[in-house]
């Protein structure tokens, strides 16, 4: 970052980040598992001219991709041979650490038609909130934080989210209540 | 007229009024709370809008997108810390302020700036509308599919010093929307005999993984740094008033905003950088930009708002999207089988008339509310992130999970999820997959269609519109790389004085 507070080049050129390399490389290899792909993937039909054949715009987004990548990954490893920073290890590290989350969230996905919107947002948002490692007021008031968004969503703007499949043991009456609004 | 009466029916509906205050208090805290912003809450409340009249809808998101510069002024000005990313700016001047003691007026010049910014947006709007609606009519298959090849020029060249990490971000985006069945010959593309692939990459499940699973993460994975609420003593109203004194640097902020905002892909970082960049050379006071120059402020806030409304215009007018919420946007259009282009301003007068009247009322009714509740507003800065990226990732979940019911597209939207958390920390944009798949599915489209009346290459170029657009797509490129040859020329000479 600039000194001068009033240099406007933070906002227009990012600061360039050392860890770009692994972006840059796991694009453009990417893009070339994609080209590999390109024939088997998409359908040649015979007697019809390229810009007609339904391989045209992945063949287009492919060549693209490729371009761009190798430019990105040139660019990357002269900028990476000039400025000394941050080490890519930390940051792959960091990236790591989201994967618990991702558990989290599919955990909550999973659980939802099983045991229902309402039951698996509350349990949801506390034990989330309690591994985070919030207690007192703000553990307590995570339940509600997770009866609250079903309430606006499910209850009043009525998107839709499946009933659970435990809410068939319930009386008729009930069940029926608790898949229409929770 | 008629339109115009039309359209003061639709608005007086309870549901509009309703979407109208709920987009503008909501944008508004959304905005003043760090880490959230706009393309994250958008992204969330898009699935639930799908079941409204699309003026209602589009009016909750509008409200939210306009008012979340409101917001997100007030960490800026008070915690240094932006409430969005557009109020980046805002830091400048606006803190420095604080800490000489003029937050009051600080906030009530961001509000003004923000309101007139706004307004003004919209009063251009308005004037246009007659020569959109005679211009857009002129917008075939050609024009269109070379519009949005403009757009996607644009969002690659706007990205200076990341402009090939774009491109392929872009190309990422257009290859995303060419996954799945084929409309014109039914065959597959790229689905590897994987029938959940076959739909396609849906765009709003790409759009909740990178936008809000994203941030969910990143909060998560980072620390609470929120420290005790500030607080503030005076009003703001005469910070308001303020602004008008300051007519000349709130002109050509919105004017540069307005105009920035119809270009698609280029959005309110350039728009900002040119009216800061004005205010500051036509300033008898320049050595107080960056330390709390009240025009400095002006500057900023008055553009970065006046892009909202601007941004409309490629949409309505053309049916492409300029940058990542007005694509979110589209897609509330296409599920109520609106189509937004040409036909929208022949057959649809009194909707567009409509929007504009909502886009007006917003600006009113986000300013009355900060007049009011700015106090009790700054308690939502304690919330720390990592419970804010909880809430975020619950909230995530019913967007993406009532789009289909489907474990799949939760699934995805997690593993676009880390890609958007790599993105974010290496600093690199988001919005060209976005734009890549809005504006590649168009290309596509329109290019097929322009074919039966292909003779050859010139006949792309051979109307008015589409040899005007053409040479702008030739001037662009010409002067990024005129840009691109001057910072190589700047850095050898550099080196050589070294």
């Amino acid at each position: 970052m600039s000194d001068d507070p009033t240099d406007l080049s933070d906002l227009t050129h990012p600061p360039h980040q050392r860890a770009e390399i692994v972006f840059a490389v796991t694009s453009f290899l990417a893009a070339g598992v994609l080209a590999l792909f390109w024939s088997s993937q998409t359908t040649w039909i015979d007697g019809q001219p390229l810009v007609r054949q339904p391989g045209l715009w992945p063949l287009i987004a492919i060549v693209g991709m490729l371009v761009f990548g190798l430019g990105e990954l040139i660019a990357c490893l002269r900028r990476n041979a000039r400025h000394r920073g941050s080490s890519v290890m930390a940051e792959l590290l960091l990236w790591a650490k989201a994967f618990e989350y991702v558990v989290w969230f599919l955990a909550y996905v999973m659980a939802t038609p099983w045991i229902g919107y309402l039951p698996a947002s509350m349990i949801f948002t506390t034990a989330l909130a309690f591994r985070l490692g919030y207690r007192g007021r703000l553990l307590a008031f995570s339940p509600l934080v997770g009866l609250g968004i079903v309430l606006v969503f499910k209850t009043f703007l009525d998107v839709r989210m499946p009933g659970g499949a435990v809410y068939d043991l319930l009386p008729h009456g009930l069940r029926n209540f608790l898949v229409l609004y929770f | 007229m008629d339109a115009f009466l039309d359209a003061l029916v639709i608005v007086s509906s309870w549901q509009v009024i309703a979407a109208l205050i709920a987009g503008s208090i909501g944008g508004v805290i959304i905005g003043a709370i760090p880490g959230v912003g706009p393309a994250v809450a958008i992204a969330i409340l898009l699935p639930a809008t799908f079941g409204m009249e699309p003026i209602v809808g589009l009016t909750l998101l509008l409200g939210i997108y306009g008012s979340s510069m409101f917001g997100g002024s007030i960490p800026s000005i008070l915690i240094n810390t932006p409430g969005t990313a557009v109020n980046a700016l805002t830091t400048y001047d606006g803190y420095p302020m604080t800490q000489a003691g003029q937050a009051p007026r600080a906030l009530g010049l961001s509000f003004g700036a923000s309101f007139f910014g706004g307004l003004f947006a919209v009063i251009a709007l308005v004037l246009l509308s007659p020569l959109l609606a005679r211009v857009a009519p002129m917008f075939g298959s050609r024009e269109i599919f070379l519009a949005a090849l403009l757009g996607c020029i644009l969002v690659v060249v706007a990205h200076r010093g990341q402009s090939l990490a774009a491109g392929a971000l872009l190309m990422f985006g257009l290859f995303l929307n060419t996954v799945g069945m084929e409309a014109n010959n039914y065959t597959q593309r790229f689905t590897f005999d994987l029938s959940f692939l076959t739909q396609g990459v849906n765009l709003i499940v790409v759009v909740l993984g990178l936008f809000a699973v994203s941030q969910a993460f990143i909060l998560l994975t980072g620390k609470d740094d929120t420290g005790p609420a500030p607080s503030i003593s005076g009003h703001v109203g005469r910070g308001v008033m303020e602004v008008f004194k300051n007519k000349r640097i709130a002109t050509a902020g919105a004017l540069s905003g307005t105009i920035m905002g119809i270009i698609p892909g280029v959005g309110e970082f350039t728009s900002q950088f040119l009216s800061y960049t004005y205010a500051r050379s036509t300033s008898k006071r320049p050595e107080l930009f960056g330390k709390g120059s009240p025009e400095g402020l002006i500057a900023s806030e008055s553009a970065n708002n006046s892009v909202p409304p601007a941004a409309m215009v490629p949409l309505l007018a053309l049916g492409i999207p300029g940058e990542a919420l007005t694509a979110m946007m589209l897609s509330v259009f296409y599920v109520h089988n609106v189509i937004p282009g040409p036909g929208l301003f022949r057959d649809h007068m009194d909707f567009v008339m409509a929007l504009y009247i909502c886009l007006g009322l917003l600006n009113l009714l986000a300013l009355l509310f900060l007049l009011v509740a700015t106090k009790p507003l700054l308690k939502v800065l304690v919330i720390p992130n990592r419970y804010l990226g909880m809430i975020i990732l619950a909230l995530s979940f019913v967007g993406i999970y009532s789009l289909r019911n489907s474990v799949i597209d939760c699934m995805l939207a997690a593993v676009f999820g880390l890609l958007g958390v790599v993105l974010k920390r290496l600093n690199l944009p988001i919005v060209p997959i976005i734009l890549g798949m809005v504006l590649g599915g168009i290309m596509e489209a329109k290019f097929r269609t322009s074919l039966p009346r292909i003779r050859s290459l010139y006949s792309w170029i051979d109307r008015p519109v589409a040899m005007v657009i053409f040479c702008l797509i030739c001037v662009v490129l010409a002067l990024h790389l005129w840009g691109m040859w001057r910072d190589w020329k700047g850095k050898k000479d550099g080196s050589v004085q070294h």
